[in-house]
């Protein structure tokens, strides 16, 4: 499938950004009471970046040219 | 409506529905129509990760602490987002190397090691052991809660009714018979299973659409959407509470180490390596996969708070178990139907898992622990067996079934005291002691079987310790005392305080300490020496990752007669043979008795058996039918030591190559040589031609002249008469001088070797010349010592030089002006003769031409008249002579002053000591004595 190497490496670069996402530090940002349209900010973030993650894991490896 | 009796029914018709497809899977299958050869189907396949952890617990461990059931669904997510890096590796890796399953990789990777795959087995089964009994308690408390319907009630504690009317039993016994009707109805050669995968993906379907059926109508239908749901749990504390995790260190490391966990687990997970490894048709589905099932993920999670949030508002704190929301809230809610399709997705969440996951297990107990085992056992006598693919699969069948068996005990024994979630993750840390031999294995070439043994061990033996008997001990089966007080009552040996370690929860402890040593162990014990050549070769396999590495690797042979009764025995005579024959088309062979008993038919056998018994085992049988000689150490050395052989051969190589450009050069050069010779013999043989045909032509053309016409005069005729004579004698001197030179060039002269004294030679060879000389007017004048003249020659041949000389001299002096002067005289050790005349002189050019045969100056031309004078070999054949006797001869000549012909030769120095090598040939048979007379007359 990932033929080529970029694809990986751009996949790779996704898991590191992922890490980042999903971890302390940048969680404890928005773990905090409030409300971000109507949800619990840590909730809205993480299903927001878990989404926008799999969205670009999607346009990475479906993308035609390379 | 919803009777015991509707619900068993509705189990037993979808469980005959996924059997169904299942079956017409295979059957496409069968045909080369392939159902799952499809990247969509090879996704939704992967969602058998998805259990009824994530169906009924996710929802519970929410409502416990909030957000923090997500975790589990990120680390698969940035698993695939490695997709390019370790999946993608491991899939074209165990494709080529045929691995069945995560105890035949890991066996496979370190020296197919049946040590290693037994020991994987073991871990994978008592890892996995509590997983199966979550997905046997989630069934039967969902079926206990639904038959009470209308009522809400929770069930009896697993273990407080007696074991015949336990509903978990009969799911264990249901779930048993319909696995090992899916799984073992026959032995496939690749372990692959169709028709299983379609009917995982059909399950997973259903289980997501259940699941976002309950969302949709706990958001929509219970509240006015998300926003109403979070709204009103801000409102209570106590619910409030769980939309934010504890701010602490510890609970962000619990994190941490779950999405760390998770991603292990989707990939180490018997099931998961089943369905993601050896159930993948084409390494390309891998590609759509990679963004498929994270957001199948993500799509089954979406309602998980919303669901836990409107539960724990809905239900008065403590009355209903968090882990029933889903089931619950449609209940409370009188919606029978939604009720018992969620029921049925729980089902699929459950049968899913549970059909996979024991195959996987069956196989890898089948192949690499249980007939490793009696192979070994002679006594048995199996390894004479014919036909063992009956016996593989019933222990595959009895596998099954007591697999599920020790799910039951262990639900029994120790279901009630945790969540769902928290039985789940006993499993993932086990499973995540396989993470640094494969993950290691796939990229690191260092690795030995003593350092994965080592890891596995001390990783398992940890998490026994720390997390499993601690379950065990809570659910009271064994004495707690150990837990609060250590083993012995050593308060540092504490399972779920180690060492003092303390301030984490049970499952980040337990993965802390088994990592530790696991990596420590693998590590520190592969370093202990290097690989050895099995190892080694595996590692280039797996860490090189390419297929064209799968050389031979027996260095032995079997023939077809023996391999395939071998093959046969354990995939069934009919599926061997159509194999081999396969593999016999592949090579261009008509038929597979043609195939030729080499290595790579004994690879190929081996990779056949080992996908029915394990590359382990299959080795081990090949090799009792293989007389194998291993690669020792030694012979590493000798592959050295020859390619090292092979490098001096090419500098010898090289050297004679060079000797062979310069033996090259030498023979172009005497090449150019001879055909100079040759051209020189040509011309010599062209000129002789020449040289006889002129007189020869002036004889016939007389001789005619007088026979034709009888009426020619009488003084005529005395005059055609004459010139036939001189014409006739000059032919006959010619043919003397051409063999007298050929002789003399061919070294067979005969030589009559004397003290000559010169002066009497010089004076007889005049003599003898006396008429020629008056004749023509010419003065002879003398001017030779008389003293000390003596040299070794012969005497006849040195004659034959002076009259030749004296003959030329006079040949080119003008008549009636003609002057010839004969000088000789010596000096310390030679004699010098020299003939002087006042002739026309010789060119410079033409002062060494003279001495080539049938030469003459050009100065001769001129005076050339009708007839040649001379032959043209006289000074060739006097230079031969000379040079015989180891004297010169040369001409000293300006043009139009005369010219002086002088040879030299050594005087006699008193003995035979001087006299020349040419001795040696006087007793050589050489041509009659006449010729040599007529040779001494002949010159003039």
């Amino acid at each position: 499938m990932i033929r080529s190497r970029l694809t990986a490496q751009r996949l790779a670069f996704l898991f590191l950004l992922g890490c980042f996402f999903f971890n302390y530090p940048l969680l404890s940002v928005f773990n905090r009471s409030g409300d971000f349209f109507g949800m619990p900010p840590l909730y809205a973030w993480l299903m927001g970046s878990w989404l926008a993650l799999i969205a670009q894991m999607a346009w990475v490896v479906e993308r035609r040219g390379d | 409506m919803l009777q015991a009796w509707v619900i068993v029914l509705a189990s037993l018709a979808y469980l005959g529905i996924l059997f169904a497809i299942a079956w017409y899977a295979d059957r496409r299958a069968d045909t080369g129509r392939s159902l799952i050869a499809n990247p969509v189907v090879y996704a939704l396949s992967l969602g058998v990760y998805c259990t009824t952890w994530t169906y009924y617990g996710s929802v519970g461990r929410a409502a416990a602490n909030g957000i923090g059931f997500l975790p589990i669904y990120l680390g698969p997510t940035l698993l695939f987002a490695l997709a390019g890096f370790v999946l993608h590796k491991m899939i074209r890796v165990a494709k080529a190397n045929r691995i069945t399953s995560i105890a035949d990789f890991v066996a496979s990777r370190y020296g197919k090691s049946q040590l290693l795959g037994g020991m994987v087995t073991v871990i994978a089964v008592v890892g996995v052991i509590p997983y199966i009994a979550l997905q046997l308690k989630a069934v039967s408390n969902s079926f206990a809660i639904l038959t009470s319907y209308p009522q809400i009630i929770m069930p009896a504690t697993a273990g407080a009714v007696p074991i015949l009317q336990d509903s978990a039993l009969y799911v264990a016994m249901i779930l048993a018979v319909f696995t090992i009707l899916f799984g073992t109805r026959h032995l496939d050669a690749t372990e692959r299973h169709e028709g299983m995968v379609a009917a995982i993906a059909v399950e997973s379907m259903v289980k997501l659409i259940a699941f976002l059926a309950v969302g949709i109508f706990v958001v929509w239908g219970m509240h006015d959407g998300v926003g109403d749901i979070f709204a009103r749990a801000a409102t209570v504390p106590e619910v409030a509470r769980r939309l934010a995790t504890a701010d602490s260190p510890a609970a962000y490391g619990t994190w941490g180490t779950l999405v760390f966990l998770s991603l292990f687990a989707a990939l180490l997970l018997p099931r998961q390596f089943q369905i993601a490894v050896v159930e993948n048709v084409d390494v390309s589905h891998l590609r759509r996969a990679v963004w498929m099932f994270p957001f199948y993920l993500f799509l089954i999670n979406l309602f998980v708070l919303p669901v836990a949030l409107a539960g724990l508002l809905h239900f008065p704190a403590g009355t209903v178990d968090a882990d029933t929301f889903v089931l619950t809230l449609p209940m409370a809610h009188q919606h029978e139907a939604l009720a018992l399709f969620v029921y049925i997705g729980g089902l699929s969440a459950a049968t899913g898992m549970v059909i996979v996951e024991t195959i996987a297990l069956s196989t890898m107990v089948c192949n690499d622990l249980v007939m490793p085992l009696l192979l070994r056992l002679r006594w048995l006598g199996l390894a004479a067996r014919a036909d063992l693919s009956g016996l593989l699969l019933e222990i595959r069948r009895w596998a099954i079934a007591i697999i599920l068996g020790l799910g039951y005990l262990y639900f029994r024994v120790a279901g009630e005291a945790y969540a769902l979630v928290s039985i789940g993750l006993i499993s993932f840390a086990a499973v995540a002691q396989f993470a640094p031999v494969v993950i290691g294995g796939l990229f690191w070439k260092g690795g030995t079987r003593d350092g994965a043994l080592a890891g596995l061990a001390g990783g398992f033996a940890l998490w026994t310790y720390t997390l499993l008997l601690p379950s065990f001990a809570k659910s009271g089966w064994l004495p707690d005392g150990f837990i609060a007080h250590g083993l012995f009552g050593i308060e540092l040996l504490r399972p779920q305080h180690l060492f003092g370690l303390s301030g984490l929860d049970e499952i980040t402890h337990c993965l802390v300490w088994s990592l530790l040593v696991n990596l420590g162990a693998y590590i520190g014990v592969s370093l202990q020496r290097v690989p050895n050549v099995r190892e080694a070769r595996q590692a280039t396999l797996f860490v090189g990752g390419t297929e064209a590495a799968a050389s031979p690797n027996w260095r032995g042979s079997a023939g077809v007669t023996d391999l395939l009764p071998l093959a046969g025995r354990f995939l069934g005579r009919e599926r061997a043979e159509e194999a081999f024959s396969r593999h016999a088309q592949q090579r261009g062979l008509r038929s597979l008795h043609e195939l030729p008993a080499d290595a790579r038919l004994v690879s190929f056998a081996e990779t056949l058996l080992a996908g029915a018994i394990g590359s382990a085992s299959a080795r081990a049988m090949v090799a009792s039918v293989v007389t194998e000689e291993p690669l020792g150490l030694d012979e590493v050395m000798n592959i050295l030591d020859e390619a090292s052989q092979v490098r001096a051969y090419t500098r010898e190589l090289e050297q004679k190559s060079l000797e062979l450009t310069r033996a090259t050069t030498d023979l172009r050069e005497a090449n150019a040589r001879l055909r100079e010779l040759d051209r020189m013999k040509d011309d010599f043989i062209s000129s002789v031609t020449h040289e006889l045909r002129t007189p020869l032509t002036s004889i016939r053309a007389f001789s005619e002249m007088l026979h034709e016409d009888p009426k020619i005069d009488l003084p005529q005729r005395t005059r055609f008469l004459g010139i036939i004579v001189s014409e006739a004698v000059r032919l006959s001197r010619l043919i003397n001088q051409i063999l007298d030179l050929a002789k003399l060039e061919s070294g067979r002269a005969e030589w009559t070797v004397a003290a000559v004294d010169v002066g009497e030679v010089i004076r007889e060879a005049a003599e003898s010349l006396t008429v020629l000389f008056a004749e023509k007017h010419v003065a002879l004048e003398f001017d030779v010592k008389e003293q000390g003249l003596t040299v070794v020659a012969d005497r006849d041949r040195l004659m034959q030089v002076m009259v030749n000389l004296l003959s030329n001299a006079l040949k080119f002096v003008p008549t009636d002006s003609g002057r010839v002067k004969v000088g000789a005289g010596a000096t310390a050790n030679e004699v010098r003769v020299s003939v002087t005349d006042n002739g026309p002189g010789i060119q410079a050019e033409d002062q060494e031409v003279i001495f080539d045969k049938f030469r003459q100056g050009s100065a001769t031309t001129d005076v050339l008249t009708d007839k040649p004078q001379g032959t043209g070999l006289g000074l060739p054949i006097s230079r031969q002579i000379i040079e015989y006797f180891n004297g010169r001869l040369w001409v000293e000549s300006t043009p139009g002053a005369g010219a002086r012909f002088v040879f030299t030769l050594p005087r006699q120095a008193g003995d035979n000591e001087s006299v020349p090598q040419g001795d040696a040939r006087l007793q050589s048979t050489g041509p009659g004595e006449g010729a040599h007379n007529k040779l001494s007359r002949g010159v003039a």
